[in-house]
C-alpha cells in the first residue's frame, strides 16, 4: 500500500474570497458582484438610452462614418494621404502627427531639462541665475500664449519663399518652412541598409561584451575604434560594391511655392518649441530635485576617488537620483503628449484638429470621434507610463534597491 | 475643452433623459424669458460684439427678430459664440435655442445633425482673397499655393474638390477660429485666405491694409447661408421659418420700421393680414396677432436689416445680388401669409 502524499487545498477559491471579499469572506464576494453586475447594468442602459434617444432625434450614430470619404486635405502627412481617403485614415494621419510632435518634443524637452538644471545646480553664479531665470519665466506663462508666440515670432521673422533664405543652394528657410532636398532609394539602398543594420547589432554584441568583461572580470576593453568602424566601415562597404543607395532631389522654387525635396512646416517647429521648452522648465526642477535629493557625501566620496565633477554626477550622482526623477518625469512626458492638443490654435494638423476638429464638424458624430479621441489619448498616455515603470524599476533594480 | 464639455453634456443628455425630443422649445424660452442663440465668435456684418459687448449684425438680427415676436423685446436674446466646429453640438445638447451663424445648408447636414434649416437669410459662395502684391487676377492662377482656411467648414472640402478639379496642388492650413485664419493670412503663412465672399469683405475690415488685398472674381460654390433648430419641435420650426418669411415679406409690402404703424392703420387687405388686423397666423404659431409688427418694430424688414448690417449703409457695403428679393431679380422669396 502506497502512500501519497496529501495535495493542497485548492489555493485559487481561497485567493479570490481574500482579494474580492477581503475579511469579509464570501458575503464580500457577492457584494462585489453585485456592485460589478450594477455598474455593469447602469453604463447598458446610458448606452442602449443614447442609442435610441439619437436615432428618435435622427442624428447619425454608429461608427459607419469611418468609411466615407473624408473629402479634406491635411498639409503634413506621414502616411500617403488624399482627399479621397476614408475618415479613418485621417485618424491615423492625425494620431502619427501628434505621435511625432509628442515624441520629438520629449527628446527636446528632456535634453533642455537636463541641460538647465545642471546650470541652476552649478557653483558658477552667472549659469545659474540664467537658468533659474529660464525656469521661472517659462513656467510662469501660459503655453497657449508660448504656442502662439513661438508661432508668429517664426512666422514674422522669416520671408516669403520668393526671398528665401538658402543654405549653399540646396536648403531653403522662408515661412512657409524649411524645405531640404529629399532622399530616393537607389539600386543601393537595401544592401546599404542590411549593412548597416549588421553594424548596430554587431556594436551592440561587441558593448555587451566590454560590459561583461568589466563587471565580472574588472577587464577595460577599448571598444569604440571598432563601434565606429563597424557603424561607418560596413555602409561604406556596400556603397562601394553595389552603388550609391540614394540621391538627392533638390527644390525648386516653382510658382508660389517649392516643389521637390521634403518640407518641414512652421506650425511643426513652433510647435514643436513651446511644447519643450516649457515642459523643460518643469523638468529642470524635477531633475533638480532629484539631483539634491542624493547626499552630498556621494559627490565627497566620487572626489575623493579622483573622479572629476563631471564624472561623479555621471556615475554616481545621475543614477541615483533617477529613482527620483523617473515617476515625475513620466508626469511631464504625459503632460506634453496632452498639451500637444493645442495646436489647432496654430493649424498644426493633430489628432484634435483634423478628427476631433474637422472630421467632427463635418460628420456631426461628436459622441463616437470623442470618445477614440479620449480613447485613443488614454491609451498613448498608459502606453507611456507602462514604458516608463519598466525603465524605473529597471533602474531601482541597478541600484540593489 | 470646450468641444470636449459639449459632447459630454451630449452624450449625457442622450443616455440620461427618457425623452430627449423636447418639444416645448417655446415654453421653454418663455419660462426663461430669454432666447439663447449661436452666433459666430465675430464675423463683421453677421454676428460680431462691440466695444459695449452688444452684438451686431445679420445672423444677430435674426435672432432679435425672433425674441422681438416672442417677447416683443429686442434685448431678451442671449447670444452664445460658437467655433464652426462647436456650433451643432451646441445645438443638439440643447444649449442654444437656435442656431444663425452663416452656417451653409446642406443635405448632410440636414439629414445627419438631428437638425432642419429654417430658411436662407444670407445667398453665398465661396471665393478667394489674395494680396495685391502677387498679381494674381484669378484663382485658376493659383497653382501650388498655400491656403489659409477654418476648419470645420464647408470651405475645406469645396477647396479640396475645387483644386482636384482644375488639377491644381495646392497646401492647406487649418485654423481653429476665423481670427486665427486671418491672422496667419496677415502674417504672410499663406497666399491665399478662403471663405464664403461675404466673409471676405467682412475680414477684410479686420486686416492692418485691406486696400493691399483683393477678392477674386471666382465663386466656386454655392453656400446658402441660414439658421438651424432642433428635429422634433415643429411648431418652433414654423415660428423661426417665418420670422423670417415675415422679414421679407414686409420689405415686399413696404412695410418698414418708421412707417409700420401708419401701414397697420390702412385698409389694404393683404396689410391687414399680414400687420393683424385681420385673421389669427400669429395665433396660431403659438405667437400674437401683430407678431410682424413686433418683428418689424424691433429689427426692420429684411432689406433695413440687410442694409443695416451688409448692405450699403455698412463698412461692407455688399451689392443685393442674388439677395435682392424675387421681384427686383434676386432669390428672396416669402410663401405668403394667408
Amino acid at each position: 500500500m502506497s502512500t501519497e502524499a496529501r495535495k493542497p487545498p485548492p489555493q485559487i477559491a481561497l485567493k479570490i474570497r481574500r482579494i474580492l471579499g477581503g475579511k469579509a469572506g464570501w458575503n464580500g464576494v457577492a457584494v462585489q458582484f453585485a456592485f460589478a453586475a450594477i455598474l455593469g447594468w447602469i453604463s447598458y442602459e446610458i448606452v442602449s438610452n443614447a442609442r435610441a434617444n439619437l436615432e428618435n432625434q435622427h442624428i447619425a450614430a454608429g461608427f459607419g462614418f469611418l468609411r466615407n470619404n473624408a473629402g479634406f486635405d491635411v498639409n503634413q502627412t506621414l502616411i500617403s494621404y488624399t482627399g479621397s481617403d476614408t475618415f479613418l485614415r485621417v485618424f491615423v494621419v492625425g494620431l502619427l502627427n501628434t505621435l511625432v510632435v509628442s515624441v520629438v518634443g520629449i527628446v527636446f524637452a528632456t535634453l533642455i531639462g537636463f541641460i538647465v538644471a545642471l546650470c541652476r545646480l552649478s557653483p558658477n553664479w552667472l549659469l545659474s541665475r540664467v537658468g533659474e531665470i529660464y525656469v521661472e519665466l517659462i513656467r510662469n506663462l501660459p503655453l497657449l500664449f508660448q504656442i502662439l508666440f513661438w508661432y508668429l515670432a517664426v512666422l514674422a521673422a522669416l520671408p516669403n519663399p520668393r526671398q528665401s533664405i538658402s543654405l549653399f543652394g540646396i536648403a531653403f528657410i522662408s515661412n512657409r518652412g524649411l524645405v531640404v532636398p529629399s532622399p530616393i532609394g537607389e539600386r543601393g539602398l537595401e544592401p546599404f541598409l542590411a549593412m548597416l543594420a549588421l553594424g548596430i547589432v554587431a556594436a551592440l554584441v561587441l558593448r555587451f561584451y566590454a560590459r561583461r568583461a568589466l563587471f565580472q572580470e574588472g577587464r577595460m576593453i577599448r571598444i569604440w575604434p571598432y563601434v565606429l568602424g563597424l557603424l561607418f566601415g560596413l555602409p561604406l562597404a556596400a556603397m562601394l560594391v553595389f552603388g550609391l543607395p540614394f540621391t538627392f532631389e533638390l527644390p525648386q522654387l516653382k510658382g508660389f511655392n517649392f516643389a521637390g525635396g521634403a518640407r518641414i512646416i512652421p506650425e511643426f517647429v513652433a510647435l514643436t518649441l513651446a511644447l519643450s521648452t516649457y515642459t523643460a522648465a518643469f523638468i529642470a526642477e524635477i531633475v533638480r530635485a532629484g539631483i539634491l535629493s542624493v547626499h552630498s557625501g556621494q559627490m565627497e566620496a566620487g572626489a575623493s576617488l579622483g573622479l572629476s565633477r563631471g564624472a561623479t554626477l555621471r556615475l554616481i550622482v545621475v543614477p541615483q537620483a533617477m529613482r527620483v526623477i523617473v515617476p515625475p518625469l513620466t508626469n511631464q512626458y504625459l503632460n506634453l503628449t496632452k498639451n500637444s492638443s493645442l495646436a489647432v490654435a496654430i493649424g498644426y494638423p493633430d489628432l484634435v484638429s483634423v478628427f476631433a476638429g474637422t472630421s467632427l464638424s463635418q460628420t456631426g458624430q461628436a459622441i463616437e470621434i470623442i470618445a477614440m479621441t479620449m480613447g485613443i489619448y488614454l491609451l498613448i498616455s498608459l502606453l507611456t507610463s507602462a514604458v516608463m515603470s519598466v525603465y524605473g524599476w529597471r533602474v531601482s533594480r541597478s541600484l540593489g534597491a | 475643452m470646450k468641444r470636449v464639455t459639449l459632447a459630454l453634456t451630449l452624450a449625457l443628455a442622450a443616455g440620461l433623459s427618457a425623452q430627449a425630443a423636447d418639444a416645448q422649445t417655446l415654453k421653454t424660452v418663455k419660462d426663461r424669458g430669454m432666447l439663447s442663440c449661436g452666433v459666430s465668435q465675430g464675423l463683421p456684418g453677421f454676428s460680431s460684439p462691440d466695444d459695449k459687448g452688444n452684438w451686431t449684425g445679420l445672423d444677430v438680427d435674426v435672432c432679435r427678430a425672433i425674441a422681438g415676436a416672442i417677447f416683443n423685446d429686442a434685448t431678451k436674446v442671449k447670444f452664445v459664440p460658437l467655433s464652426a466646429k462647436d456650433r451643432f453640438t451646441a445645438l443638439q445638447s440643447g444649449e442654444i435655442d437656435v442656431l444663425s451663424r452663416n452656417t451653409t445648408w446642406t443635405i448632410s447636414r440636414d439629414t445627419s445633425l438631428g437638425a432642419n434649416f429654417t430658411g436662407v437669410t444670407y445667398y453665398d459662395g465661396q471665393g478667394f482673397m489674395v494680396k495685391k502684391s502677387l498679381k494674381v487676377n484669378s484663382a485658376l492662377e493659383l497653382n501650388s499655393a498655400s491656403v489659409c482656411v477654418q476648419t470645420g467648414t464647408t470651405t475645406e472640402q469645396n477647396l479640396a474638390d475645387y483644386f482636384k478639379a482644375n488639377n491644381m496642388k495646392y497646401e492647406v492650413i487649418a485654423f481653429g477660429t476665423n481670427d486665427e485664419t486671418v491672422k496667419a493670412y496677415e502674417a504672410g503663412r499663406c497666399d491665399v485666405f478662403t471663405t464664403d465672399q461675404s466673409g471676405l469683405y467682412a475680414n477684410r475690415l479686420k486686416i492692418a491694409n485691406p486696400n493691399d488685398h483683393m477678392v477674386l472674381p471666382e465663386i466656386i460654390s454655392k453656400e446658402p447661408l441660414g439658421p438651424m433648430v432642433r428635429h422634433g419641435d415643429d411648431q418652433w420650426f414654423d415660428i423661426v421659418k417665418w420670422t423670417l418669411f415675415a422679414m421679407i415679406t414686409a420689405e415686399e409690402l413696404g412695410v418698414t420700421s418708421k412707417n409700420v404703424d401708419e401701414k397697420a392703420k390702412l385698409e389694404n387687405p393683404e396689410l391687414k393680414r399680414v400687420l393683424g388686423a385681420d385673421g389669427n397666423f400669429g395665433e396660431q404659431l403659438g405667437l400674437t396677432k401683430d407678431w410682424v409688427v413686433r418683428i418689424v418694430k424691433t429689427v426692420g424688414n429684411y432689406g433695413e436689416v440687410f442694409d443695416r448690417n451688409v448692405g450699403a449703409g455698412s463698412p461692407l457695403a455688399i451689392n443685393r445680388g442674388l439677395n435682392n428679393l424675387w421681384n427686383k431679380g434676386g432669390l428672396q422669396y416669402a410663401p405668403p401669409i394667408r
